[in-house]
């Protein structure tokens, strides 16, 4: 019933004497309420149209109210709604009216799914920008207070996320208020609340006077903290880095720094972990001389935790630490404090650990210089290139560039290679396709001939993996090769070897020539094409087996931009009619395809299909 | 606040109070119940059945004038909670038995229930709507089509109330984590996360989160030829978000501190009474087998149920239970039979009154046991339609074990095993309780005076 308002009825005789302008707005308008969710969040999306046709007045008195009491609709609606509201002052009357939007937000701001509230407290928060100081505090201010006083945890704690924009501008009575609302729900019944308190601490902090923050906010934090519910304690730590940022050293020792060693000796490890986690950030909250004296014998404890999920997250900022130190008496410290730890987690018993110091582990070369590198580091690379995870021998090897720059990746070559090698014939095909997208990288740093000499077999003998992901990324991979070692390179070494395999006798390792020479055709340019490929493509069009036959079609449509235009109609075009012909309708279609696709007047548009597939 | 709660000290008289399901005979599979839940405020009672549905009641207001007239339970949603599904990759079954249902802390006007057949946990939202938008632009009150010509003016929908409706939208589907049977769900202080366990592993999940679970408990061996016991059941400390339990098939219970590791493999606490050698028989073993456990509102205890008996223990001590309770000793004689006809594998649960002082749990012949932990005394009540009279006081039952049968008195052989209690659920704060026997849903109120 509802879908006979659909826009498509009757639109035609919208004419006549009706408001022709009226007539699309009434379907908007109708289709609030459709049954279709489509079709009520496409009306959604366009509550502007409908409120600038209602007017500044119909929209306050009527639409408005309507869309406060729907908040049974789908979240998906919801959401839209919510983020509409955001930006309607403009149509209820600028900001003097601005408080109208208040309701239906405050309804949003109430319902249990975290992304709609989140998004109505986002706009309620635009809008309050938008509130005169008077309006503010005679609107804005009771809504603040309404949902903090609410029955129900989801509107308290949305209100947490208020408080800190309407602070600035109130007045200093009104502040007082305010700060007593949100130290009642810092000690909220529910941990929902207190969460919410906990997470938009360090944003009020910020709006706070410096003294209220000692006074008032400091003791919060530090209850918080010591909360009985970890999800509550874990939070207090991010609001550690932004109350650190607003303390002298002398305050951040006496107030904050008690509550941070605490927390990074929390019994429980999901508080450890946060400490880990924000490492960086508290760091550079605290300032250089905390670091020295407090932080890094925490990091050390954390580098040794009892749970693999802090030393994971403890080892993942080992390189951020070390560089975010102050340069002066960083490579002792760093020799000194940090890389014994680091030597021990290269043998750690977790490969989450191990992998995730793998991945940053190379960047310290960068900052430890030459020397350290070579006498440090190197046998710990060498060691996890050796690891039996192959997660880590990856991480290792993604990061070979740092190492690089340092000291020379031929330092490297003799452990890399029988690590690639491994990695290459891993029994996971997950992990050759891995090992394979950092061939590129792996070729350009170890040049031209470490290539040749040692990994080109490895690339080829990926062309008959009996994987079909694998030869395709093996495929691509001659590609960016040869954008990287030139056309030259291509001929003396790929492509002989590529075209050997069009005389397989298996019609999958057939077929990849063609996969190949669609992938190498680019960028080896029209000579090699036209010579050496072109030939080969056109003999397989006899190939008994009908994927084959077709695929030389897809490969002709693809490789004909680049051949002139002789070659096309002498050798192409008679081939491709053949095909057009065959017995198989796949090959029929396809060979007609590419007909069509090279029957149009200007190669390059005529052959769209083949140079929009062709890789850049 | 209740006057005589949890104070069977003064024997509390039970009285019955509402029988809810079809009073016919020969009621179909689907309509057995197969889990009993109170919310928060003991507002709502919901059932879940075999065919996969819930029943939420809810308590209508109490008139103040009719001091006698307590409260009763009424319908208040119905709806499919999970369907019948096969795995085609196992080529299995997938029963749409409710297993658990879990009731959320209410955070708005809207109530939250978690439930559970053997593999999916679906999140159900039941909120109330009373006011229903009119007015149309392009049609008229009845629905006709307006012509597009006559359109002059725009009109904005206005609220108007209607009729209440409550409607039960699922919110959240937490699929494909189990391989095994999902036997218990429990939802965290937290707020946040929940936790589900099947017979060999226990998953914590974020409410908001469907694609992944955290695995914090499992134990299948590596080779499953080594099996040698299964996870029964498990629960979430009450106030401690991060101290949980589970028990197992050999009649022992596992209390984890997730503060300690992400993986909570070693326990913290280790419950476990020794076996008595004496009583040791061929089905000592499966009688052990713990089928529910239950934390006691103030997080102090934990009680267990086994085959026979429900046991107390203290969460600081871990060597024996502080108290147990003999269910239906009666039955020792006759475990050979309850083997043959697979009875003696049945689950019993329990449950905790309001303020700890009483336990309740079920046995067969429609009977089920409270026991009073200050009194030490303990009855046997039947539920039965007989009894079905408003008002109508339970006589305590009495099941005879020697040879002279008195009046009144039941003789072990003309039990009926297949009435079983094994599903109740008590008022969290009140003297009611409501009691599955199969398809019917009983509800006993203290007798006030």
């Amino acid at each position: 019933m509802a879908g006979v308002a659909g826009p498509a009825t009757g639109s035609g005789a919208a004419g006549g004497d009706g408001d022709d302008s009226l007539y699309p707005i009434a379907v908007l308008i109708d289709e609030l309420r459709n049954e279709d969710v489509q079709l009520r969040l496409n009306s959604i999306k366009k509550l502007s149209t409908i409120a600038l046709a209602l007017g500044v007045e119909r929209t306050r008195t009527e639409l408005l109210p309507f869309l406060t009491d729907t908040i049974y609709d789908e979240d998906e609606v919801l959401l839209a709604l919510a983020e509409q509201l955001g930006n309607f002052t403009g149509l209820v009357g600028g900001p003097d009216f601005a408080h109208c939007l208040l309701p239906p937000l405050e309804s949003l701001a109430t319902v249990e799914e975290t992304v709609v509230r989140d998004k109505a407290v986002e706009s309620l928060r635009q809008i309050s920008q938008e509130h005169t100081p008077v309006a503010l505090e005679a609107h804005f201010v009771p809504l603040v207070k309404r949902l903090a006083s609410g029955d129900w945890f989801t509107s308290r704690t949305s209100a947490c996320g208020l408080f800190s924009v309407c602070y600035p501008r109130a007045s200093i009575a009104v502040k007082g208020e305010i700060r007593q609302y949100f130290r009642s729900l810092c000690s909220d019944d529910t941990p929902m609340v207190r969460r919410a308190a906990a997470s938009k601490l360090g944003e009020f902090a910020k709006v706070l006077e410096l003294d209220s923050v000692k006074s008032e906010i400091v003791p919060l934090f530090t209850n918080l903290a010591s909360d009985e519910q970890d999800s509550v304690r874990l939070l207090a730590v991010e609001a550690c880095v932004s109350i650190a940022q607003l303390l002298s050293q002398d305050d951040i020792e006496a107030l904050v720094m008690p509550t941070l060693r605490q927390a990074a000796e929390d019994k429980s490890w999901r508080v450890r972990y946060m400490v880990a986690d924000k490492f960086s950030e508290l760091q550079k909250a605290v300032g250089p001389k905390i670091t020295l004296n407090d932080l890094i014998p925490a990091f050390q404890n954390l580098l040794k935790d009892c749970e693999a999920e802090v030393r994971a997250a403890a080892a993942h900022k080992v390189k951020e630490l070390c560089e975010n130190l102050p340069m002066e008496g960083r490579e002792t410290m760093i020799m000194n404090q940090i890389l014994p730890y680091i030597k021990e987690l290269v043998s750690d018993t977790n490969q989450h650990v191990k992998s995730a110091l793998a991945s940053v582990i190379m960047g310290l070369s960068t900052i430890l210089g030459k020397e350290n590198t070579i006498e440090h580091l190197l046998p710990l690379f060498l060691a996890q290139l050796k690891d039996e995870c192959p997660e880590v021998r990856l991480n290792i090897i993604s990061n070979l560039d740092c190492v690089n720059e340092v000291i020379g990746i031929r330092q490297l070559s003799q452990s890399l290679l029988p690590a690639i090698v491994e990695l290459a014939e891993d029994a996971k095909w997950r992990v050759r396709l891995a090992i394979i997208e950092y061939m590129p990288l792996l070729a350009g740093q170890l040049g031209v001939e470490f290539f040749d000499e040692k990994l080109n077999s490895l690339c080829m003998a990926w062309l008959v993996d009996h994987v079909y992901a694998i030869r395709e990324a093996a495929t691509n991979n001659l590609m960016k090769l040869v954008q990287k070692f030139g056309t030259e390179w291509a001929q003396n070494t790929i492509v002989p070897k590529v075209l050997v395999m069009a005389n397989d006798p298996n019609y999958l390792h057939r077929m990849t020539t063609l996969f190949c020479i669609n992938a190498l055709s680019e960028a080896c340019g029209q000579e090699i094409t036209t010579k050496q490929m072109l030939p080969i493509v056109l003999k397989m069009a006899g190939d008994q087996v009908a994927n084959v036959r077709f695929n030389v079609a897809k490969s002709l449509q693809k490789i004909g931009p680049i051949l002139d235009t002789d070659a096309l109609q002498e050798e192409v075009k008679p081939v491709l009619q053949k095909l057009g012909q065959d017995e198989d309708m796949d090959v029929k279609y396809f060979a007609q395809e590419a007909i069509s696709g090279t029957k149009r007047p200007s190669g390059s548009s005529g052959f769209q299909g083949g140079s929009r597939d062709s890789p850049v | 606040m209740i006057p005589g709660l949890g104070a069977l000290t003064q024997d509390t008289l039970w009285c019955f109070s509402q029988l809810k399901g079809t009073v016919e005979i020969g009621a179909t599979e689907a309509d057995i119940i197969s889990t009993v839940e109170f919310n928060h405020t003991g507002e709502l009672l919901a059932t879940g059945d075999k065919g996969g549905r819930v029943v939420i009641f809810q308590r209508e207001q109490e008139s103040k004038n009719q001091v006698h007239r307590r409260g009763e339970y009424n319908v208040y949603s119905t709806f499919q909670s999970h369907e019948p599904e096969f795995d085609y990759l196992k080529s299995l079954e997938i029963e749409e038995k409710i297993n658990k249902i879990r009731w959320l802390p209410q955070q708005n006007a809207a109530y939250f229930l978690l439930s559970t057949n053997d593999k999916t946990v679906k999140l159900w939202k039941v909120s109330e709507r009373d006011k229903r938008p009119e007015g149309y632009n392009l049609k008229d009150e009845e629905g006709r089509l307006r012509d597009p010509a006559t359109i002059t003016t725009l009109r904005v929908p206005v609220l108007r109330p209607m009729d209440l409706m409550v409607e039960a939208t699922p919110r959240r589907v937490f699929a494909n984590a189990h391989t095994y049977h999902i036997n218990s769900i429990s939802v965290n202080s937290d707020y946040e996360t929940y936790m589900s366990a099947d017979d060999l592993r226990i998953n914590l999940w974020n409410f908001e989160i469907t694609n992944q679970s955290f695995n914090i408990v499992d134990i299948k061996p590596a080779n499953m030829e080594e099996l040698t016991e299964v996870i029964t059941a498990a629960e979430f400390h009450p106030h401690h978000c991060n101290t949980f339990v589970y028990s197992s098939s050999k009649g022992t219970i596992r209390l984890c501190d997730m503060r300690a590791s992400a993986l909570c493999d070693r326990h913290t606490k280790f419950f476990e009474e020794p076996e008595d050698p004496s009583n040791r028989s061929f089905f000592s073993e499966i009688i052990s087998s713990i089928s529910d456990v239950k934390f006691s509102h103030s997080g102090r205890c934990i009680m267990t149920r086994d085959y026979l008996t429900v046991k107390v223990w203290d969460l600081n001590m871990e060597n024996r239970p502080v108290e147990t309770y003999q269910v239906h000793d009666y039955l020792r004689s006759k475990l050979c039979s309850l083997y043959e006809n697979d009875c003696i594998f049945d689950k019993f649960e329990c449950v905790w009154n309001g303020s700890d002082s009483v336990i309740m749990t079920g046995s067969y012949n429609n009977f089920f046991r409270m026991f009073d932990r200050n009194t030490k005394r303990d009855v046997t009540l039947e539920a039965s339609r007989e009894n079905s009279k408003p008002r109508a006081i339970l006589k305590p039952r009495k099941v005879c074990v020697g040879g002279k049968r008195r009046k009144d008195e039941i003789s072990v052989d003309s039990l009926d095993f297949s009435k079983k209690i094994l599903h109740t659920a008590w008022h969290p704060s009140e003297n009611i309780i409501a009691v599955a026997a199969t398809n019917n849903l009983y509800i006993f109120q203290d007798k006030v005076n």
